[in-house]
C-alpha cells in the first residue's frame, strides 16, 4: 500500500518546457457566516465571506512569490487553499496533472510530501508534548519513509543541522517550551524540509519573532531554497521583507490579487492605487523618519459585503465613473462632513435628511427622503453644498444624476465595472486606469 | 552563508532517551507535590500516605489476614457467631461467623480490584469516545453527547443497579459485574471533559500542521491531540476513585453488589450488621464502616489536593515578589536582555534596521542578501 502511494507522488518533471509549478485558476474560498443548519436547510443561507474571490496566477518553479496585503485580505486562506488545507468553493489549483481541490483528503495526503507549510506562530505550530526529535521526524513516520528509530534520528540530525540548530544533540530531546521563538521556527522549517518538498508556503514566518532573529530566518530560508531547489509562497503584510525576499509580488486586497509582477517593477513603478498607498506606508530605514501609513480613507471594508465595482473604490484617491460608486459611499461622506461642522449647523443638516438607513444597502440608486418639515429641495441643496465644499472628492465623478423627484431626492450613480487583472507593462494590474 | 551554531556548546547530553523519558514521567508525577502549598499540600501528602497504606493492605492481604474471607472454622473449631473481639478474632466475628478483621483486610483487596478495573475501563472508553466525538464532530458527536448527557442525568446509583442487574446473568455477581456497573456511572464525566478539550484543541495550529504533514485522522488523534486533552483526567480519576468506593459499598449494601461467596465487601458486611447495632454488637458495623470512610477520605484528599494544585482556575499561586535589577542609567542594552536564549544574544550583533519600537516594521534590505 505505501509503495503504491509513493508511486503516486507527482513531481512534474523539473525544468520541463512547462515552467509553472502550480497553476491557480479563478480560485474561490467563500466561508458561510451565521448560516444556521436550519437556514441552510431552507435555502436561506447566511452571509458569505469571500476570503479568496477569483484568484488566478502561475507559480513558477524556484521562484519566491510574495503575497502581500493588509490583515484580512485573504493571504492565509489563499496559502492554505494552495495546499488543500481548506477546500476551495471554486476554481482550480493545478499541480502537475492534478487538480488539488478535486482530490479527496485521503488522495491529497501523498501530495503533502511535496507541499509544505510554515506557520506564523512557531510556538503554536509544534505539538507541546512532542520533543524535537519526534516532531521533526514524525513526517517521515507518517509517510513510512524510515524503517526504524536509528534511521529517523539520522534524517532528523541532518535536517536540524541544515536549519542551524546545532549542536544537534542538545535539541533532540528538548520540548518546544524549552526553545526560543527563532529556534522553534527553525525546528518548524526542519520539519517542513525533511520530506524533500517542492513548495513551501510560509505564512508570515517571521512576524511573531524577535526583531533580532527575523533577518536570520529569512537568510536561512534563502539558503534552503538554494540548496534544496524550493519554491516559496511568502505571505506577509510587510512590504519591506517582501522587497528583500521575493522575486515576484502579488498585492492582495479583499480576496483578490490587484497587482502582480516582478518585485523591482512593483517597487519602482507601482501601478495600482492600493499598491501606491501601501508603498507610501513603508517605513524609511531611518527610524526617526517613519512615514505614516496614509491610506486615503476608511478601514478595510467588511469582507462579507464588499463594495460594488472595484472593491478598492471607497478608499481610492484616483477612482472615477467606472469604479462602482454606490449608495453606501454617501454615508461616510456625509458623516465626515458633519464631523467638521459646529453643533447648530450639524443639527440643521442632520434634520434635513430623514432616515439614513437607506444608505446601507448596496445599490447604484437611492432616494433620500427629507426629514420632518423639510422638502426635497432642502436635501438637494444640502448635497450640493457638500459637493461644493469638496469638489475634488472622487465620489462626485460617480454621480450620474441628482434631482428632486416625487418628494425625495434621487441620486443615481454610474454603473460600475469590476476591473479584471490585465497586463500593464511588466506587471498585471486590476484597475480601470490601465 | 555558513550556518552558525545558535547556542553555545553545553554539558554532554544523556543519550538514552529511555532514561530521560522515565525521568520526565517521575518529574511530572512529582509536579503537584512540588507546586502545592498549605492545605492542598497537606491533603495531598496525607491522602497519598493513607491510600498507600490501603494499597499495601490490599496487596498483602493473604499475609495480613489470619483467615480467609469466607472461613467459618479453624482446625475443626467453628467460629463463634457475633463473637466479641478477642485474641483469636481481633475485630470479633459477625452474624455469618466470619472473622471481621479478615473481612476488612480482604475487603480492601476487593475495593482495589473493582476500583482499578472500573477506572481503567472508564478512562479507556470515556477518553476514546470523547476524543473521537470531539475530533470527528457532526452527527456522531451529537449522538454521543446525547447518550452521555442522558447517562449523566440518570441517578447514578440507579444506573449502577440497572447495569449490575443486567450483567449479573452473564458475568455473575463478582468483581467484573461490579466494575462494569461503576464504569457505566463514570464514563460520561471523562467523555465530557475529553470531548470539550478536544473540540478546542483541534483548532490549534499544531493540529493543522499535522494535517499539512499528511497525518491521517487516527494519527492526529493519537499523537497530537491525546496527550494534550487528557491533562485533567488524573484529577477526575482520583476524585472518581473515592466516589467509586462509595458506589461499590452502596451497591453491596443494597444487595446488588458483589455476592458474599465471591469476595469480601464492606458494603455487604455493613448491611448484615444492621440488626446487630440494636443489640449492642458494635464491632460488626464499625470496622467495615471505618474502612470505607478511611479509603474514601484518603482518595478524596488526593483528588482534591491534585485539583487544587493542577486546576488553574482554583489555584492560588504562591506569590513571589518580583525582583527588578537596579536601574543603571548608562547601562548597555545587552544587560537588560536575559541571555538564556543564546539566539537572541547572538543575533543582536548582526541586528537589522527598522524601529524596534514598531513591531510591524520588519527587516529592511540591510538584512543583507
Ligand atoms: N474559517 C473561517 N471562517 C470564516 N471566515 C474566515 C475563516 N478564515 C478566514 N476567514 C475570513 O476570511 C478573510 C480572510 O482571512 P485571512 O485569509 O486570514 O486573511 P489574512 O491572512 O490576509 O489576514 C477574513 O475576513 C476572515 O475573517
Ligand atoms: S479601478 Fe482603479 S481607479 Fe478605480 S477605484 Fe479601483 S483602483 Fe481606483
Ligand atoms: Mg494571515
Amino acid at each position: 500500500m505505501p509503495t503504491k502511494l509513493d508511486a503516486q507522488v507527482p513531481s512534474s518533471a523539473p525544468g520541463g518546457a512547462d515552467d509553472a509549478l502550480m497553476k491557480v485558476r479563478d480560485l474561490q474560498v467563500h466561508y458561510a457566516l451565521r448560516g444556521s443548519s436550519m437556514g441552510r436547510l431552507f435555502g436561506a443561507g447566511g452571509d458569505v465571506v469571500k476570503a479568496v474571490d477569483g484568484v488566478t496566477f502561475d507559480l513558477r518553479r524556484r521562484e519566491v512569490l510574495g503575497l502581500v496585503g493588509e490583515s484580512g485580505s485573504g493571504k492565509t486562506t489563499l496559502g492554505r487553499a494552495l495546499l488543500g488545507l481548506v477546500r476551495p468553493t471554486g476554481g482550480e489549483v493545478r499541480y502537475g496533472e492534478h487538480d488539488l481541490p478535486s482530490l479527496s483528503e485521503r488522495r491529497l495526503r501523498p501530495f503533502r510530501r511535496k507541499l509544505q507549510m510554515v506557520f506564523q506562530d512557531p510556538s503554536a505550530a509544534l505539538n507541546p508534548s512532542m520533543d524535537i526529535e519526534a516532531a521533526v521526524g514524525h513526517p517521515l513516520q507518517i509517510h513510512k519513509l524510515v524503517a526504524n528509530r536509528t534511521e529517523r534520528r539520522e534524517r532528523v540530525v541532518e535536517a536540524l543541522e541544515r536549519v542551524g540548530l546545532a549542536p544537534v544533540e542538545r535539541f533532540l530531546s528538548k520540548y518546544p517550551s524549552d526553545l526560543s521563538g527563532g529556534q522553534k521556527q527553525r525546528a518548524v522549517l526542519a520539519r517542513a524540509i525533511i520530506l524533500g518538498p517542492e513548495l513551501l508556503v510560509a505564512d508570515e514566518p517571521i512576524s511573531m519573532l524577535d526583531m533580532s532573529v527575523r533577518a536570520k530566518i529569512l537568510e536561512l530560508m534563502l539558503d534552503l531554497k538554494r540548496d534544496l531547489d524550493l519554491t516559496y509562497v511568502y505571505i506577509t503584510h510587510d512590504l519591506a521583507t517582501a522587497k528583500f525576499f521575493c522575486d515576484r509580488v502579488a498585492i492582495m486586497y479583499l480576496g483578490r490579487i490587484v497587482e502582480i509582477g516582478p518585485t523591482e517593477e512593483i517597487f519602482s513603478d507601482p501601478k495600482h492605487p492600493y499598491t501606491k498607498a501601501l508603498l507610501r506606508a513603508i517605513p524609511e530605514p531611518d527610524p526617526g523618519a517613519l512615514v505614516p501609513r496614509d491610506l486615503p480613507r476608511g478601514e478595510i471594508p467588511d469582507a462579507a459585503a464588499p463594495p460594488l465595482g472595484c472593491s478598492f473604490h471607497p478608499r481610492c484617491p484616483a477612482a472615477f465613473e467606472k469604479c462602482g460608486w454606490e449608495t453606501r459611499d454617501l454615508r461616510p461622506l456625509l458623516e465626515q462632513r458633519w464631523l467638521g461642522l459646529d453643533e447648530d449647523a450639524y443639527d440643521a443638516e442632520r434634520a434635513t435628511i430623514g432616515n439614513l438607513d437607506s444608505l446601507d444597502v448596496p445599490a447604484h440608486q437611492v432616494r433620500l427622503s427629507p426629514g420632518r418639515g423639510r422638502g426635497p429641495g432642502d436635501v438637494e441643496a444640502l448635497v450640493q453644498r457638500a459637493r461644493e465644499a469638496d469638489p475634488q472628492e472622487p465620489l462626485w465623478k460617480g454621480v450620474k444624476r441628482l434631482e428632486a423627484q416625487d418628494g425625495a431626492v434621487a441620486v443615481d450613480f454610474h454603473e460600475g465595472e469590476d476591473p479584471r487583472l490585465r497586463p500593464a507593462g511588466a506587471v498585471e494590474v486590476a484597475c480601470h486606469l490601465y | 552563508m555558513a550556518i552558525t551554531p545558535t547556542v553555545e556548546v553545553g554539558e554532554p547530553q544523556h543519550d538514552s532517551t529511555h532514561r530521560s523519558r522515565l525521568a520526565r514521567i517521575a518529574f511530572v508525577i512529582a509536579t503537584p507535590y512540588r507546586q502545592s502549598a498549605g492545605i492542598a499540600r497537606a491533603m495531598l501528602v496525607v491522602g497519598t500516605v493513607l491510600t498507600g497504606l490501603m494499597v499495601l493492605v490490599a496487596v498483602f492481604a493473604p499475609l495480613i489476614a489470619p483467615y480467609d474471607f469466607d472461613q467459618v472454622s479453624d482446625g475443626g473449631a467453628r467460629f463463634p457467631k457475633q463473637g466479641e473481639p478477642s485474641g483469636t478474632h481481633w475485630f470479633g466475628t459477625n452474624v455469618q461467623t466470619f472473622d471481621v478483621f479478615s473481612r476488612v483486610v480482604w475487603g480492601a483487596r476487593t475495593e482495589l480490584k473493582v476500583v482499578l478495573m472500573a477506572l481503567a475501563l472508564t478512562i479507556v472508553i470515556g477518553v476514546v469516545l470523547g476524543l473521537v466525538a470531539g475530533f470527528v464532530g457532526g452527527w456522531l458527536d451529537r449522538i454521543l453527547v446525547l447518550i452521555m448527557d442522558s447517562l449523566f442525568a440518570f441517578p447514578y446509583l440507579l444506573l449502577a443497579i440497572v447495569v449490575a442487574f443486567l450483567l449479573s446473568d452473564k458475568l455473575g455477581g463478582g468483581v467484573t459485574t461490579a466494575a462494569a456497573a461503576i464504569t457505566a456511572v463514570y464514563i460520561p464525566q471523562y467523555f465530557r471533559v475529553v470531548r470539550n478539550s478536544t473540540v478546542s484543541a483541534k483548532e490549534a495550529t499544531y493540529v493543522e500542521a499535522a494535517r499539512a504533514l499528511g497525518a491521517p485522522p487516527h494519527i492526529i488523534m493519537s499523537r497530537y491531540l491525546f496527550t494534550n486533552v487528557i491533562q485533567s483526567v488524573p484529577v477526575i480519576a482520583t476524585l472518581n476513585a473515592a466516589d467509586a468506593v462509595g458506589t461499590l459499598a452502596a451497591l453491596g449494601f443494597l444487595g446488588y453488589g458483589i455476592q458474599p461467596t465471591e469476595a469480601a465487601e464492606w458494603g455487604y458486611d455493613l448491611n448484615r450488621a444492621m440488626d446487630d447495632a440494636t443489640s449492642g454488637i458494635w464491632w460488626t458495623a464499625v470496622y467495615p464502616g471505618l474502612a470505607i470512610v478511611l479509603l474514601v477520605m484518603a482518595l478524596t484528599f488526593v483528588g482534591e489536593g491534585l485539583n487544587e494544585t493542577l486546576n488553574p482556575t482554583l489555584r492560588v499561586r504562591r506569590l513571589l515578589p518580583v525582583v527588578l535589577p537596579p536601574r543603571q542609567p548608562a547601562a548597555p542594552v545587552e544587560n537588560a536582555i536575559p541571555v538564556e536564549k543564546a539566539e537572541v544574544g547572538r543575533d543582536r550583533r548582526t541586528g537589522v534596521g527598522g524601529s524596534p519600537a514598531d513591531p510591524e516594521t520588519s527587516t529592511t534590505e540591510e538584512g543583507g542578501r
